[in-house]
């Protein structure tokens, strides 16, 4: 049953290591003391956890080339030790049974064949096939460089993340790459962008402590940030005046210690944040002095669809969603404001009355007003977290925006205990997919590819001759899949996600596009997901502690861990793929020759020596890794290093590092990461930031200044005008239940590590469909009964729960989607925030009857 | 004696002495059978009847081993004792850990029970008593560790009223809280789903057979909040107003403790001003 | 029996051919295997015909079927059933009694097949001899079942009953129940012949009881006929019921009234004088019969 066989007193021995090495107060990490003071021959090196973005620290002890256990890191600030159930399996994710450890290539007679069966083939053949599709894609007219497309994630490593962000958009000369962060956060990153002109948060978990009450806006932190919930409730109990406030369409877990739950009816979350910042004025609870000195007023535009194909009635009727119009040019920008003045504003919010909130919400008068006083009480510390709830919103930049307004109004930001902090689902949503910048419209440190001076700079460092970046923003997440049904995409590469599963739209636009002739899709996997098993060719993946890796967390804290164990069989890491396979192009093959007869230097050599051996990322030799780690590891080395002969990983970073440096997004060096349990940047000389854009916290605040928005151009957050609107799918006669999908706390995303192991499976082994006992009454269904589900998309079956966990209100139904036999997202829309395009996996009109 | 009784007599003789030695040799193997189901009549710790099941003992006589609920039950998960089982042969059970009770509710086994065996008058599952879960284990409980588990809690179809969450201060980080898991026996039915889905090597939560896990106060003392609240109100005469020496702006609240008056409220116990009836005069106040 | 001259059976098989002298046999192992069959596809294919087992049944939803032995020692043990089951054990009763208590043990229990078995294994090996019990020590099992019932409150016959214990075991899991039945396949084979059905099992003195009464009877209105082969006396279960009918002992009637007869036809089939046949147990008397016939005695 289980690999690990640790007795009681062996365990009470490591834990004694540990103690030890904290109460030691080392300065060196207490690894190299309890390598040498394990006794079991067990050796204990600092890592990460694999899940979310909470990013709890983890020692992992490793005996005969095995992972044999794992412990929270008693000394990692962020958990002190502690790990939710997931983490207390990490030991096991890498060794679930159905490993992939060859290539397979769909084959018949020898040969690729789209209807072919998997057949195990070599790296060579591999690539060789990988290579020959992506050149015809490049020179086919119909697809053109951009239909080399990849799809990557917020779990890939950092250095991952940046090698393929290099390899797409100097290699291939292609901006479509994203991440599936663009499923997860892309909303919060376009309103930080929007309000502040810089991304991520300005506060920390810190502010957990010191925060006299914290509101919920769409986030079940008790299920999807458990140790972060456990702080949270530590400072409800231990401090009497704390209050919780949760904002869901749905009761769960987090609403046992609210003190005030708001159950609001789906997408009037909107209302409710205008409600609030009327109220906030109404009340002349305004903080004049903040709004006068670092806050100016916008108004958005409206009108700007719901980010679905151009075809469909309701984007043919909006106004302002960036799509074709009958003229050929695009219809606005969704993404447009115009200046505007507080007093507007203020008139704007004021038809958000108190009943109108109640009218449109569904929520009690008395709850809102408790709601809106925490925030307009000038004593009251407030800390609003989100996640999903808000993100996966057909509005959800705005509703992004909409909180900040209400911060900005009154001053409770950039400081102890006020923070509108946004949180995040994957180990480096933040780390890799947004400051590396792997979205189709990003390079790293906020630099986007639209503008000349980013690309420019990107280019210098990248040391590509200018003009190598396209300025056209590449095939965002949702676009992908509809390109591949298109027959735009040629060569589609995901890796480290599970888009047939965790995307929308399954049935009608994700897997008819992977299965377009037209199309060759390469999915990088480690396990046998429904996305590899839709793939053409499989790439087996080292995963975890397979590999050297940095994921970086929500509070702006990058974690490093060293390489523990080799991977299985043929296994190898996503950075060895990326940075081989550019060895099979030569850049003649790649770029256009006006480009090469400008820059003849290039000409004639392999993407690899343009972009990896380029006297940067290759500058450390090998026997750097060794030197780098000595503290920790006598003669440590990794897989990358050496297959290609130098420290990979640090000439990467330190390459990637240079795109921050001096611009407030600055990273530490790669040796010191190696030494702490990570690092919140800005890093200034060694220095670590907590509260960013306050004085005294943040280097980048000069004396005098206070406060300091410096992401935009007049040092001031940005407060927006924008109105509550209708979602574009509503429960109507036929289709006459809310889908809401999301997570539980025993499994992770699309469950592909968590179904693995066999505790967490058999704890919530299949997904099941919670509904209001009354709503199941009137369809004639008991608790434990199979139902089907259906929206206009698509059905699946799967048991009726009326109690649990989950309480529903009348009118919404609750499915998670980590179960891979039950995909609910077959059933979802692929309508998307218009701003962000991230998908709304929140409101889906749907019917449900007994099977 | 003749020689015509004489037969007769040794006839009846052997037959007397017949009848003793089969009367002998089937009392022995009835006292065989008897010691054996009364042995077997003791339910081991880890098997559990299904919902409405009579006492043990009661039981033993109403089920007659068809296995009707077995047939019912929607999840396959009522096994009969075999032989070697110890306990009584052919009689169902179900065990937590490998699959509990998932209480469905119209309770299709008890439906099918011909006999009085599973109780036909329980029709709401959640009356239901097949046992009672216990966290025997503080030390390997992931919650009481800081963990964030609380496995057992989510999986309880009756959560926040078979099994809440304490939460108390994690002492070690401090900042971080023990979600600590207690479960009530006045709603627990026994399901086992939280044995079944604990993650850990060997359950830290485990259901007992009632007999097994169930205690009980005695009766010579009463828990005064609860008569207090089945009466009504209080047992005995309420007292008379208490009155304190208090200084300036403190308040001292029987049963509550001292406190500071918040400005404009008169601290209770002060001398309340006195009335005065005086006209008002003028054309303004 | 002593050895016999010839083969059991062997003229009747010249006389009628072999499919008429296995008929009774051969419908007898269909009913058995038939009824199994019943019980199995349930849990082999979720066709769900019959429910439960020999205990208690339920049939396609309609039809319930208690064990009237069982429910006896129920009653004994102090508790009462539901509605279901008494009109269950009403049907059983009635049944039985029209078809002859005992054909449950010829035609439904699985243990039958085992101690045929063995019983054919016995004769073709030649086994003789062994231990001698009374045929009554089952009345006194039976007995002590109900009276340990209601001392110990609880059905502890259960807890041995190879009958229930076989056929629980088929549809629910065997376990150890195979050792039981292999202890009374060995006990017929080597220590008594027809030892546990003839002389110990409790079930089937039971049912021999409401048999008493039953109106399903062998007659024998060829009695005359009888050439005294003795294959009858060969294959019958219950030898000592044969004689008093075939014989006219005590002007005993050409009908098998006793209660140990398990209406099994075997002596049917054997038979190649045609000496037996079905029938009720009222009516004319047989005609062209000679000797004493005279009206059942008592």
């Amino acid at each position: 049953m289980t690999e690990v066989k640790m007795t009681r007193r062996d365990f009470i021995k490591t834990n004694a290591v540990a103690a030890a090495a904290a109460t030691a107060g080392m300065s060196v990490p207490g690894v190299a003391l309890a390598q040498a003071r394990g006794g079991d021959g067990v050796r204990w090196d600092k890592g990460v956890c694999r899940y979310c973005g909470t990013g709890c620290g983890v020692l992992v002890g490793t005996k005969e080339g095995k992972i044999v256990a794992t412990q929270g890191d008693p000394d990692c600030p962020v958990n002190s030790g502690l790990n939710c159930v997931k983490g207390y399996f990490l030991a096991k994710i890498q060794y679930g049974q159905d490993r992939l450890t060859r290539p397979l290539l769909r084959m018949k007679d020898g040969k690729f064949d789209k209807n072919g069966e998997f057949t195990p083939i070599s790296w060579d053949q591999a690539f060789d096939i990988m290579a020959e599709k992506v050149k015809a894609t490049m020179k086919n007219p119909d697809q053109g460089p951009f239909g080399v497309s990849m799809f990557g994630s917020g779990q890939w490593t950092i250095w991952e993340g940046y090698a393929a962000n290099k390899l797409m958009k100097a290699g291939f000369r292609s901006n479509s790459i994203d991440p599936n962060a663009r499923h997860c956060m892309a909303s919060a990153v376009f309103a930080f962008i929007r309000t502040f002109g810089a991304d991520e948060p300005m506060g920390v978990y810190d502010d957990i402590e010191h925060a006299d009450a914290f509101a919920l806006w769409g986030s079940n932190m008790a299920e999807m940030h458990p140790i972060l919930w456990s702080r949270i409730t530590n400072r409800r109990l231990t401090a009497k005046h704390v209050k919780i406030h949760v904002l869901s369409t749905f009761g769960h877990r987090s609403c046992e210690l609210a003190d005030n739950e708001l159950i609001f009816n789906p997408q009037s979350d909107l209302a409710i944040a205008n409600y609030i910042c009327n109220y906030i004025i109404q009340t002349g609870a305004v903080n004049k002095d903040f709004v006068a000195k670092n806050v100016t007023f916008h108004k958005g535009v409206t009108d700007i669809g719901y980010g679905l194909r151009p075809n469909h009635p309701l984007e043919q009727a909006a106004g302002n969603n960036g799509y074709p119009g009958a003229d050929g040019k695009p219809k606005g920008n969704p993404n447009a404001f115009s200046p505007t003045t507080y007093d507007e504003f203020a008139k704007f919010v004021s038809e958000y009355t108190l009943d109108k909130a109640h009218q449109i919400s569904g929520v009690p008068k008395d709850k809102l007003e408790a709601l809106a006083k925490i925030y307009a009480d000038p004593k009251i510390k407030v800390m609003s977290t989100w996640t999903m709830g808000m993100n996966q919103h057909t509005r959800g930049t705005w509703i992004n925006n909409m909180l900040y307004n209400i911060h900005l109004l009154v001053g409770k930001i950039s400081e102890p205990g006020n923070s509108p902090f946004s949180l995040t689902g994957q180990p480096s949503a933040c780390g890799t997919a947004r400051e590396v910048g792997t979205f189709a419209h990003r390079l790293p440190a906020d630099m986007v590819i639209m503008n000349p001076a980013h690309r420019e700079a990107a280019e210098k460092i990248w040391k590509v001759p200018a003009g190598t970046i396209s300025d056209r923003i590449g095939y965002h997440a949702v676009q992908q899949s509809r390109m591949l049904k298109d027959g735009k995409i040629g060569f589609y590469w995901t890796s480290t996600t599970n888009n047939m599963q965790a995307g929308p739209n399954v049935n009608q636009e994700i897997y008819p596009g992977w299965r377009n002739p037209k199309a060759f899709v390469v999915v990088s996997d480690v396990y046998p997901t429904v996305s590899a098993m839709s793939a053409d060719l499989i790439l087996p993946c080292a995963m975890w502690m397979e590999k050297e890796g940095a994921f970086g967390n929500a509070e702006r804290r990058g974690q490093f861990w060293r390489q523990q164990v080799k991977a299985p069989g043929e296994c190898r890491s996503d950075l060895w793929q990326y940075i081989e396979f550019s060895k099979r192009f030569k850049t003649d093959e790649v770029w256009p020759a006006e480009l090469l007869d400008k820059n003849p230097q290039y000409k004639g050599k392999t993407l690899y020596e343009v972009l990896y051996a380029n006297g940067q990322v290759n500058m450390f030799p090998k026997e750097e890794a060794a030197k780098v780690n000595a503290h920790a590891w006598a003669g440590y080395t990794n897989e990358e290093t050496e297959a290609f002969g130098y420290y990979v990983q640090k000439g990467l970073f330190e390459e990637y590092r240079r795109f921050g440096t001096g611009k407030a997004k600055d990273l530490g060096e790669f040796d010191h990461y190696h030494r702490v349990r990570g690092l919140r940047w800005p890093v200034v000389n060694g220095k670590e930031t907590l509260w960013r854009y306050r004085e005294g916290y943040d280097p980048y605040v000069k004396a005098g200044e206070g406060i300091k928005f410096y992401g935009n151009p007049d040092g001031k957050a940005r407060i927006f005008a924008l109105p509550y609107q209708d979602p574009p799918e509503k429960p109507d006669n036929e289709y006459n239940l809310w889908l809401c999908t999301g997570r539980v706390l025993e499994h992770w995303h699309s469950g592909s590590m968590t179904r693995r192991v066999p505790e967490l499976y058999k704890s919530f082994p299949d997904a099941v469909i919670w509904i209001h006992p009354k709503d199941a009454e009137k369809r004639g269904i008991k608790r434990n009964d199979i139902v089907k589900v259906a929206t206009r998309r698509g059905e699946i079956e799967l048991r009726a729960e009326t109690k649990g966990r989950n309480k529903m209100p009348e009118g919404l139904v609750f499915v998670p989607f980590f179960d891979e036999h039950r995909l609910v997202n077959k059933l979802i829309l692929d309508a998307t925030c218009p701003i962000s395009k991230e998908t709304d996996y929140k409101k889906n009109a749907c019917k449900v009857w007994k099977a | 004696m003749n020689s015509e009784t004489k037969p007769k007599g040794s006839a009846r003789r052997q037959f007397l002495a017949d009848t003793a030695r089969m009367a002998c040799g089937v009392g022995l193997l009835g006292l065989g059978v008897g010691l054996y189901a009364r042995n077997a009549t003791a339910l081991p710790p880890a098997a559990l009847r299904p919902p409405g099941a009579l006492p043990e003992a009661e039981f033993s006589a109403a089920c007659i081993r068809c296995g009707m609920c077995v047939r019912d039950c929607p999840f396959d998960m009522l096994m009969l004792a075999k032989p070697e089982d110890p306990m009584a042969t052919g009689t169902p059970y179900f065990v937590a850990r490998q699959a509990p009770c998932e209480m469905c509710e119209h309770i299709p086994c008890v439906k099918a029970c011909p006999t009085s065996a599973l109780d036909h008058s329980l029709t709401d599952i959640t009356k239901a008593r097949m046992g009672l879960a216990v966290l025997v284990d503080q030390e390997t409980c992931l919650n009481y560790l800081g963990l964030r588990c609380d496995i057992c809690y989510r999986v309880c179809p009756l959560l926040d009223k078979a099994i809440t969450l304490d939460p108390q201060t994690n002492t070690r980080t401090g900042t971080h809280t023990l979600f600590i898991p207690v479960v009530h026996s006045n709603a627990c039915t026994g399901c086992g789903l939280c044995e079944k889905a604990c993650p850990t090597e060997i359950a830290a939560i485990k259901v007992f057979p009632l007999y097994m896990a169930r205690g009980q106060l005695s009766a010579h003392y009463r828990l005064g909040w609860v008569e207090k609240e089945k009466a009504g109100g209080s047992l005995v005469t309420p007292d008379v107003e208490h009155q304190y020496h208090m200084p300036e702006g403190m308040k001292y609240e029987y049963g509550k403790g001292l406190s500071v008056v918040p400005p404009g409220e008169a601290a209770p116990g002060a001398v309340p001003p006195v009335p005065t009836f005086k006209a008002l005069q003028g054309d303004k106040l | 029996m002593s050895a016999l001259p010839h083969k059991v059976g062997a003229e009747a098989i010249a006389e009628k051919g072999w499919l008429v002298a296995h008929k009774w046999l051969i419908l007898r192992r269909a009913s058995q295997i038939g009824i199994l069959l019943l019980f199995m596809v349930g849990p082999w294919f979720g066709w769900w015909i019959v429910k439960g087992n020999l205990n208690y049944s339920y049939t396609l939803g309609v039809l319930p079927l208690t064990d009237p032995y069982l429910l006896a020692q129920m009653l004994a043990a102090g508790q009462t059933p539901e509605q279901l089951a008494w009109v269950g054990v009403a049907i059983v009763v009635i049944f039985y009694l029209l078809v002859g208590g005992r054909s449950y043990c010829s035609w439904v229990c699985p243990v039958n097949l085992v101690t045929d078995l063995a019983n054919w294994l016995r004769t073709r090996l030649g086994l003789k001899g062994g231990a001698h019990l009374a045929r009554r020590t089952r009345y006194w099992i039976l007995g002590m079942t109900l009276v340990v019932a209601a001392i110990t409150g609880t059905i502890a016959w259960e807890m041995l009953n190879p009958v229930s214990m076989l056929h629980r075991g088929l549809f629910f899991g065997i376990g150890f129940a195979w050792a039981v039945i292999l202890a009374v396949f060995l006990f017929d084979l080597f220590v008594m012949r027809q030892g546990w059905c003839g002389h110990l099992c409790p079930v089937g003195a039971f049912y021999g009881l409401i048999g008493k009464a039953s109106l399903l009877r062998i007659k024998l209105p060829q009695r005359a006929a009888c050439n005294d082969c003795m294959d009858c006396f060969a294959v019958c279960p219950e030898q000592q019921v044969i004689r008093p009918a075939l014989k006219g002992i005590n002007g005993a009637a050409p009908i098998i009234l006793e209660a140990q007869c398990t209406n099994c036809g075997r002596c049917i089939d054997v038979c190649s004088k045609d000496v037996f046949r079905f029938g009720i147990r009222f009516g004319a008397p047989v005609p062209g019969v000679s000797g004493t016939v005279s009206p059942v005695p008592k």
